[in-house]
């Protein structure tokens, strides 16, 4: 703190701690008035966020914030960094500035992927991606919310509410009868649903879905809008995705994002008739 | 008790399991026989040479099994795992160096020969402690180990995987090599050590002692294949095959992808060290040939062979490319190496799953 020259010294404060600014109360109501009002009991706070991959800025100054059991839509042109913002969430990709914040006490920005994880942050990839040679059950196995040490997982036996669970899971995702098939052999559609299938027995309490609906059929979108507004409430989920139909079908707020940053924020209807949206994104 | 248990109801899921161990406690009964009791002029008589062979082979596929845990279901292609094999072997040579005593040719009660042959006047201190047989147990298995561990740590840490781990890998094999090939490392130079008299008391050049070696390979490689098996079908096997399909995927359900490969690691380095140590005493020498990069690259061909991710196919691989190895380096030297590459490509091709693969599902149902 030393080297930090305070506005304007006073007195010396007790114990010699650093002196505080005499006019240190005014300059915290000051802050606390720059602070919106969205800030407080927010489930993920992104704050100032920018990432440059040789020069170009994947995410550009951004901050979004997420509330508790909240089911949010991001859209945006290819490029406008969606996925890296996942990334960020998510561990796999340090930003150069910027802040990220798991509620109100776990900073993403120290953590590694795994322990990102355990503190209850879900991914579902944009490609989906099982264990392809183990089978449905053992997919869920993997993906409970328990004790993943090796240590732990060497000597670990399934106990009688785990497998309830599992089973539970298996009965949401409508794949009870291909528990014992492997990965690969199941359809596009069920890996997909396998896969959030997974993140539920994460039970994290933010889930990141990336494209859930690509490459399914009409009644598979369907019944994957059905699953995620179940899922709204108990966890936060954020989606990312193209399908407007499909946004429009379960989306309360969505996020635009453009060249880095949030470009508009609110209601579907709210966002297709806002005039920026529409020259970069929607284009109709 | 209860692990036999679960040994038990884990080898019952796979046929071939069973098999491969029956096969051990029958050979454990039937060479030894055929070596003591049956008279040489008996054609059914297992002379020295194949007793020594045998055990060679064990040796062989207990090495194949190491790599096999780690290749066939975590996806580590391990090329230098001999450099493992050859430190086992090592600390092996060198207990039976001291064992050696005044017998040697210059007949110093402390210092191996080589060591008077370099005007030495004292015994390194890293030689400390292995006249003693258990001190020498420990490092068969310790120093692999942790050479494992601190290897693994470094590589896997900073997230060194695919064709860039297998030949980092490879160098680490090549650099143990060149460094033991210099006579100041103190481990005999490039004619490592040989000459060996006995070990802990009997004498190797014995049928007796001989036996008994191969029976205690068939031993370890028991024991390390039904540990490997309860390994892989724990659920930490399962985060293994994870790690293997989809390691990224495997971090975002928070598992601790560095560790599991770093123990797996370690454990598969471990079996290729007694493996070693097994391997020493029955050819009678270690040198630093062991380490030499083509060896390990040949143990990935064993295991091609058999079948990788099964574990005993990885043993089965590695005795019959060996027995194919003993066979035509005899008869047609030359051709040795042409056979083994275009046994390997034949393999790749035509039975990606290896010898493993041609049996019936159900007795490899898993």
């Amino acid at each position: 703190m030393s080297d930090v020259t305070p506005v304007r010294r006073s007195t010396t404060g007790a114990f010699g701690a650093p002196a505080r600014p005499a006019n240190w109360l005014e300059l915290r109501e000051a802050a606390r008035r720059r602070l919106p009002p969205v800030l407080l009991g927010k489930l993920l706070y992104l704050e100032h966020l920018t990432v440059s991959f040789d020069g170009f800025k994947a995410l550009n100054d951004l901050t979004l914030y997420v509330d508790p059991g909240e089911l949010r839509c991001v859209i945006g042109p290819n490029g406008a960094g969606k996925t890296t913002m996942m990334d960020v969430i998510t561990g796999k990709t340090r930003p150069d500035q910027g802040s990220a914040w798991f509620g109100q006490r776990v900073n993403l920005l120290e953590l590694s992927e795994p322990e990102i994880a355990r503190a209850g942050i879900g991914r579902k990839f944009q490609r989906p991606t099982v264990f392809e040679h183990l089978t449905v059950f053992e997919n869920l196995e993997l993906a409970m919310a328990e004790d993943k040490r090796f240590w732990h997982t060497l000597v670990a036996r399934l106990r009688p509410q785990d497998r309830e669970r599992i089973d539970e899971v298996l009965e949401t995702i409508g794949l009870t009868a291909e528990r014992s098939a492997e990965g690969r052999t199941l359809s596009h559609g069920q890996k997909q649903w396998l896969e959030i299938g997974m993140l539920l027995m994460q039970q994290p309490e933010l889930l990141l879905v990336d494209e859930p609906v690509a490459g399914m059929t009409p009644q598979e979108t369907e019944r994957t809008a059905e699953l995620l507004l179940s899922l709204a409430g108990k966890h936060s989920v954020v989606v990312v995705e193209h399908d407007m139909e499909f946004v429009r079908s379960i989306a309360t707020t969505v996020t635009v994002l453009h060249e880095g940053s949030v470009l508009a924020e609110g209601t579907m209807d709210a966002v297709q008739n806002d005039q920026r949206v529409i020259e970069v994104y929607l284009g109709a | 008790m209860g692990l036999l248990r679960d040994l038990w109801r884990t080898l019952r899921q796979d046929r071939a399991d069973v098999w491969l161990l029956a096969v051990l406690a029958a050979a454990a009964v039937i060479v030894p026989v055929l070596n003591l009791v049956v008279p040489a002029s008996s054609p059914l008589h297992v002379s020295t040479y194949v007793l020594t062979l045998v055990g060679k082979y064990l040796c062989y596929a207990m090495l194949a099994l190491a790599v096999d845990l780690v290749w066939g279901f975590c996806g580590i292609l391990s090329l230098g795992h001999a450099a493992f094999f050859a430190l086992g072997g090592y600390a092996m040579g060198m207990y039976l160096m001291r064992q050696i005593g005044t017998r040697g040719v210059y007949g110093n009660p402390v210092l191996p020969d080589f060591m008077v042959f370099l005007n030495w006047t004292e015994l390194p201190w890293f030689w400390y402690g292995f006249s003693s047989f258990p001190f020498a147990l420990l490092m068969m298995a310790f120093v692999p180990g942790a050479l494992a561990f601190v290897f693994g740590w470094l590589a896997f840490r900073s997230r060194v995987t695919g064709v860039y781990l297998s030949i980092i890998t490879q160098a680490l094999t090549y650099a143990l090599m060149l460094a033991f090939f210099r006579n100041d490392m103190g481990f005999g130079g490039n004619n490592g050590f040989t000459d060996f008299k006995d070990l802990l008391g009997f004498d190797l050049q014995q049928d007796r002692t001989r036996v008994v070696l191969v029976v205690a390979t068939l031993a370890a490689l028991a024991i390390a294949f039904c540990a490997s098996r309860l390994i892989v079908s724990s659920r930490a096997g399962r985060v293994l095959r994870a790690i293997r399909d989809a390691e990224s995927r495997t971090r975002f359900l928070g598992y601790s992808v560095e560790s599991y490969k770093l123990w797996v690691f370690v454990f598969s380095a471990v079996v290729a060290g007694v493996a070693g140590a097994l391997y020493v005493p029955q050819v009678g020498i270690i040198n630093p040939s062991e380490f030499s990069p083509i060896n390990s690259i040949e143990v990935v061909i064993w295991v091609a062979v058999g079948g990788r991710g099964t574990l005993y196919g990885a043993a089965v691989g590695a005795v019959l490319v060996n027995y194919a190895k003993t066979y035509l380096t005899g008869a047609l030297p030359e051709v040795w190496l042409y056979a083994l590459g275009t046994l390997f490509v034949l393999v790749t091709v035509f039975l990606p799953k290896g010898l493993a693969g041609l049996l019936p599902a159900q007795a490899r149902a898993k």
